[in-house]
């Protein structure tokens, strides 16, 4: 096709492409997310093709495979518009029946349909299913509605109409007293003003500039930023054009990690296709402007997600942060003024244009606007993506959206921010979340990673991990870094053993604040906030360690299984199971384990379905 | 006003300085007055205050990352820890390389190297300089604080390029490349002279690698 030349003709097209589509024609979307990919939609996805095919229906209903709907936990979900009627876990199997009821019948499907586990009330439609309810979609909403390989998907939606406003009416000054004026923060963790990082680097003196797009997402258990460049990868691009204009520069770059293929594949074919309808590349929608982005892949080191490391990256360099006391909005990738936002960031952008500063500035609270992303797994009920407004306290996103936690097990903690966050207690639930009450308690918003845990979490433990895998992921270079977690782990680990003594604690914390204050980067200098806010909110848990004990029951050296002897029925299950044959005991009798050959790997205990097994 | 071009320019705080490019600030107290351009670390030298540095030379890039030049900046109000190796004078900034906060760092600092390298004499020297009087962390046997200088000297005044960083981490280590003797080195000696812990040197390189 030919390059679009002007506001008006991608204005034609669009009109084009949605007259071509009937909008009441039934359309069953398949999310093919991560998490649905993972439990193999895409074998519904082709049952439903061969059965619209095998029962006539052809003409009569579209298939759409979407980016993610967030509700992973259910997956693979499968969501029938116009209605938006809400299936979850579906097989291949039931495609026959979707079709000759669903789609040609209009008839529920009772089985397919998601059950308010409190009520076991059967509900219908997307909308009304509790966990989508409360959030706010704005950014993330758009993903189950297009199919992200197809521009023209975007185009329904109103996509590059920001775009083109940008450049038909709006000076480059214009567009950054929006941003300014619509109080948007970067969504990558410092929450830096977007506005004003886009102004300095405006005035930043040069003529080559560079704009990025931070897609080195590397939390454990984040996602949002990976399923926003897998399902909507155009929204980000027209963002990346937008902030290109702004600051004047012609050439970006996406840094994605390796790990993320089908976040590179989508990229690529959207830049291809934003490429041919004259969105990117020379003289774009005729303004004169030129702009083209190229893909950078990561290896995958968590440290190349901070800003200089990832410009070090791109350069093709070790991947290593550098002081910012020059920052990188006048001098970054290559010296040059460079100007760096998160994925999130950019998707807001085009709909900070298209609706206006102060809609987008209605939502929130006083200092953080918008909406926020985040991933929420660990110990809850409804683990998968949820965006909402800035400002709901940690409760609702915990009980109303994410259903609580399963097995009536207690709620302990929720750690935010990924490995540099902090853990929040019980009592703090009711805390809006928002940049500067989550740094208040200890923690941070990071990029939206949500990890809740349960009683069954030991906090001591939680430190561990974190401080385990920053020890692996720091890349060495500051000292404070390098040596401060690999003692600040040496020391929890001879607590976590039982050995540690109260001077080892005092050192731990004293160790920790010097990690924070000297070290270069905002890695070093974060990566002690897991050790300090679990000291802050659960030393008796440190105490109890000190005293060789730990509460929950998870520190191999500190704890014993055994069976109660009342309890156990002899089904030998454990037994069965037991990966060191350390289980004894005849055929219906109680049975012993062996304490010289357990390894406490907790198998037995979770394998008995009759409570037997104790942790003490 | 005198003309200072390139290099000299790194040295302003040694002249007096008047004209546009000055910039005042105060270090400890004293009134500073120092050339754009120029980093804390040289200023406070060039006006006799001593700031410990262990990966920092004149005649290097500074790195950044012993973290030992840390000093205190307040600038319109806030206060921040930087290192001064890296950090250039801004008017007006108010500099202390003294606090309690950074006395006691630059303590647990060495205490965390001397774990590392309990046989280096420049870090017992600073450590029993600033009064550290015991390790609390369990002692290890390396000989490199990994300062990068051999490896910046071998790059930037030699031209080489024969040393570099591999690893993340604690996994860290300065090797040749592939850990093979090379060819190239002209075992000019200086990755040795330069290096503060005195552990590196080309004869150890070719030795331990060929």
């Amino acid at each position: 096709m030919d390059p679009i030349k002007s506001r008006d003709e991608l204005e034609m097209l669009r009109s084009t492409i949605i007259e071509q589509r009937e909008p009441d024609r039934p359309c069953i979307t398949i999310c093919s997310g991560t998490g649905c990919q993972a439990c193999k939609c895409w074998k519904v996805t082709e049952a439903l093709i061969a059965e619209i095919e095998k029962q006539d229906a052809k003409g009569k209903v579209d298939v759409r495979t979407t980016g993610c709907h967030g509700f992973c936990e259910r997956a693979p979900i499968v969501v029938i518009y116009p209605n938006g009627i809400f299936y979850q876990k579906v097989r291949s199997e039931d495609a026959g029946e979707i079709v000759s009821e669903t789609v040609l019948n209009d008839r529920i499907i009772d089985r397919l349909l998601y059950a308010d586990p409190t009520t076991g009330q059967k509900i219908v439609l997307e909308r009304e299913v509790p966990f989508y309810k409360k959030q706010k979609r704005v950014v993330f909403g758009s993903n189950g509605l297009i199919d992200p390989t197809k521009i023209e998907d975007y185009l329904v939606i109103g996509g590059y109409s920001a775009l083109s406003k940008v450049l038909s009416e709006m000076n480059p000054e214009q567009v950054i007293d929006d941003i300014k004026q619509s109080g948007l923060r970067g969504r990558g963790g410092a929450g830096f003003p977007t506005g004003v990082k886009w102004e300095s680097c405006r005035k930043a003196k040069g003529n080559t500039k560079y704009v990025i797009c931070n897609a080195d997402e590397g939390d454990p258990g984040a996602y949002m930023d990976r399923s926003l460049l897998e399902g909507n990868p155009h929204s980000v691009i027209e963002g990346m054009i937008i902030g290109a204009y702004a600051i004047g520069s012609s050439e970006g770059y996406v840094y994605v990690r390796h790990e993320y293929p089908m976040a590179v594949k989508n990229l690529t074919m959207a830049l291809a296709q934003a490429r041919e309808y004259g969105l990117l590349g020379k003289d774009i929608l005729g303004s004169g402007h030129d702009f083209d982005i190229k893909i950078s892949r990561g290896g995958g080191a968590f440290v190349c997600g901070e800003s200089t490391a990832l410009m070090a990256s791109i350069e093709g360099r070790i991947g290593e942060p550098r002081a910012k006391y020059i920052h990188a909005v006048e001098r970054g990738l290559w010296d040059r003024p460079t100007l760096l936002n998160n994925v999130e960031t950019w998707a807001n952008v085009p709909l900070i244009i298209s609706n206006g500063a102060d809609w987008f500035s209605s939502i929130g609270t006083k200092e953080s606007k918008g909406t926020k992303i985040f991933s929420l797994v660990g110990k809850i009920n409804n683990t998968g993506l949820v965006e909402v407004p800035m400002g709901i306290t940690l409760r609702e996103i915990i009980y109303d959206i994410g259903g609580g936690v399963p097995n009536n097990k207690r709620f302990k903690a929720v750690q935010t921010g990924g490995p540099s966050g902090g853990c929040i207690p019980e009592k703090l639930l009711d805390l809006p979340v928002d940049f500067e009450r989550l740094s208040e308690v200890g923690s941070m918003m990071g990029s939206g990673g949500m990890i809740v845990m349960d009683e069954g979490t030991c906090m001591v433990d939680v430190a561990r991990y974190f401080l385990n895998f920053l020890r692996e992921e720091s890349c060495g270079k500051c000292m404070p870094c390098r040596e401060g977690i690999k003692r600040m782990l040496e020391i929890i680990n001879k607590i976590s053993s039982g050995q540690g003594k109260t001077e080892d604690l005092e050192l731990l914390e004293e160790l920790a604040n010097f990690v924070k204050n000297f070290s270069l980067c905002g890695l070093g200098q974060s990566a002690a906030n897991p050790v300090l806010s679990t000291i802050r909110y659960f030393r008796d848990e440190y105490a109890a360690h000190l005293n060789h004990k730990c509460p929950a029951g998870v520190c191999k050296e500190l704890i014993e299984y055994s069976i109660d002897e009342d309890k156990c029925n002899g089904c030998g299950l454990c037994l069965k199971n037991c990966p060191q044959n350390a289980i004894v005991g005849e055929k219906k009798k109680a049975h012993v384990i062996v304490k010289e050959k357990c390894i406490k790997c907790g198998i037995c205990r979770e394998s008995c379905n009759f409570d037997a097994v104790s942790v003490s | 006003m005198r003309h200072l071009s390139g290099e000299l320019q790194f040295r302003c705080g040694e002249r007096e300085l008047e004209g546009e490019d000055t910039i005042n600030l105060i270090i400890d107290g004293v009134q500073a007055k120092a050339e754009e351009g120029s980093t804390i670390l040289e200023v406070a030298k060039s006006h006799g205050i001593d700031i410990p540095a262990l990966c920092y030379h004149e005649d290097l890039t500074p790195y950044g990352v012993c973290r030992l030049c840390t000093v205190e900046v307040e600038e319109r109000g806030k206060k921040r820890l930087v290192a001064s190796c890296l950090y250039p004078v801004k008017e007006g900034i108010e500099v202390r390389t003294q606090t309690t906060e950074i006395v006691n760092g630059r303590k647990m600092l060495l205490e965390l190297l001397l774990a590392r390298c309990p046989n280096s004499k420049i870090l017992q020297d600073l450590a029993s300089k600033m009064g550290v009087e015991k390790v609390r962390f369990k002692i290890e046997n390396d000989d490199c604080i990994l300062c990068g200088l051999c490896v910046r000297m071998c790059k930037e005044q030699m031209k080489s390029v024969l040393i570099g960083f591999i690893g993340r981490g604690d996994s860290r280590e300065v090797v040749t490349p592939f850990r093979e003797s090379s060819e190239i080195c002209r075992n000019c000696g200086v990755c040795r002279c330069i290096c503060p812990a005195r552990y590196l040197s080309v004869d150890d390189i070719v030795e331990e690698f060929s």
